[in-house]
């Protein structure tokens, strides 16, 4: 009932209130105040793949709310031994009140929930889905632009491995978006989610090419060419450097536009981005912990108050 | 010539009909009748057909398929008419139906599924998104699957 696997599983309206939500917790998520909502429960933190940002802002937003964690990672566990997931959610299961799950595999997600009674968020899964993702990154466009409604959003990099703008474009186009999707052809946008958006009545335009459309953008996501998701170190070289977005190529773009990146980046944002007003994404991974605190929250059925004193 | 003619009737089992053309042997495969069984069966493909152009045609001795085993039928010949056949005669109609979800009866074939674990016990499932044209997608991993080729990865 509390499980957030993919972006269907929240309503526009459900959207609206955990971002709110997560608002209304934002002294909380500085360590401002206290508000020990979560106390006594025990979040079983899962992570069968590698994470910084997600991992230690599950973390923070369950101890900020007076809540426990345990952290299971696939070093040193039974997982190296061989043990299914299905065995290892049977003891999370056992030990923990809500789990957060990170896997290479897709669909695990999905597969958890179905193992276990606890409520599981799903914290990637392969190149599936990384809804917790977008809820932070709808929240950072909120914060900057004042609304989700009909917003003109670039998506860049690899939108075929690419779990955070597959979450992200389900979302966005739900709010009225337009999307221009910039990548090489061979990392397009999986065709069976294109075709979701579509059926929502999309407007999307695929394209190479990135510099045209900054001047028209309201935000840039930018994302990392992932080199653990390809098969071979060859087909990576051949598109490792394709986007490289350098401060001088915003001179035309909007004042208001927002850069975005779920980080880590490697050569795809130049550092002299960062003392831009566009850049965004260090904002954005501190915006994880407030709402993944409402998360939290949603996922145990606490209310969050009105106001934080 | 009719197909009737083609093939001697039987006197207890299954036929099979309106099959669309050419998938004769993918229906016995997806019923698992392909190896292993001693069951005669007869087999009629590309006749002609008023209804279809052209059709397969069926006929399984000595077995009387399940609904559950006639519900497999649907990814391939979703308008197929069953008749179970007892003393030469057609004892019972069945209707094959496409549920909204497949359990247990094809693997999702993308290769980083989560159900790729042949030790995870969990059930494979499917959901069918559209009937016509076929669209049918993993549960688990929100994966399309290519229905040409959902044959080769039955349970």
């Amino acid at each position: 009932m509390g499980d957030l696997i993919t972006m269907d599983d929240l309503t526009n309206e459900e959207i609206i209130q955990i971002l709110d939500e997560a608002n209304t917790l934002l002294p909380v998520a500085r360590g401002e105040a206290y508000l020990p909502l979560l106390q006594g429960k025990v979040l079983g933190n899962l992570f069968f793949e590698n994470s910084t940002r997600t991992r230690m802002s599950f973390e923070t937003a369950m101890k900020r709310l007076g809540g426990e964690v345990l952290n299971l990672s696939t070093i040193g566990s039974s997982v190296a031994k061989g043990e299914t997931l299905y065995d290892t959610m049977q003891m999370v299961d056992g030990y923990s009140d809500i789990a957060v799950i990170r896997h290479p595999r897709q669909g695990a997600a999905q597969y958890s929930a179905d193992a276990v009674n606890i409520p599981i968020l799903n914290a990637g899964d392969g190149a599936g889905n990384h809804p917790t993702q977008t809820m932070l990154d709808l929240f950072t466009i909120r914060e900057a632009h004042g609304s989700l409604e009909g917003l003109n959003v670039m998506m860049v990099g690899d939108l075929r491995y690419g779990r955070t703008t597959h979450s992200l474009s389900h979302a966005l186009v739900r709010f009225g978006a337009k999307l221009t999707l910039v990548s090489p052809k061979s990392l397009k946008m999986p065709i069976e989610i294109v075709s979701d958006l579509k059926s929502h009545g999309a407007d999307i335009n695929e394209t190479e090419e990135m510099i045209s459309s900054i001047s028209s953008a309201d935000v840039i996501y930018m994302t990392r060419i992932q080199k653990e998701r390809f098969p071979d170190e060859d087909e990576y070289n051949k598109v490792a450097d394709v986007y490289k977005l350098d401060a001088s190529d915003l001179v035309e773009a909007k004042n208001q536009m927002i850069i975005m990146h779920p980080l880590p980046r490697v050569n795809e944002l130049h550092p002299n981005v960062d003392s831009t007003e566009h850049a965004k994404y260090f904002q954005q991974a501190f915006n994880g912990v407030p709402t993944r605190m409402a998360l939290l929250c949603r996922g145990l059925g606490i209310e969050v108050p009105k106001k934080v004193k | 010539m009719s197909e009737m003619r083609r093939v001697t009737a039987i006197c207890n089992g299954t036929a099979i009909d309106h099959i669309p053309s050419g998938h004769a042997l993918q229906v016995l495969k997806m019923l698992r009748l392909d190896v292993g069984r001693s069951n005669p069966i007869s087999m009629v493909m590309n006749v002609p057909s008023g209804k279809m152009g052209r059709k397969d045609v069926l006929k399984i001795e000595d077995r009387e398929l399940n609904q559950e085993e006639l519900d497999r039928l649907a990814l391939i010949a979703p308008k197929a008419s069953v008749a179970i056949i007892r003393n030469y005669g057609v004892a019972e109609k069945r209707t094959i139906e496409l549920g909204s979800e497949l359990i247990n009866i094809v693997k999702c074939s993308f290769s980083n599924c989560i159900t790729q674990n042949n030790r995870e016990p969990l059930p494979h499932k499917l959901k069918v998104i559209s009937s016509e044209p076929m669209e049918v997608r993993c549960s688990y991993c929100g994966r399309n699957q290519n229905v040409d080729e959902m044959v080769d990865y039955i349970i």
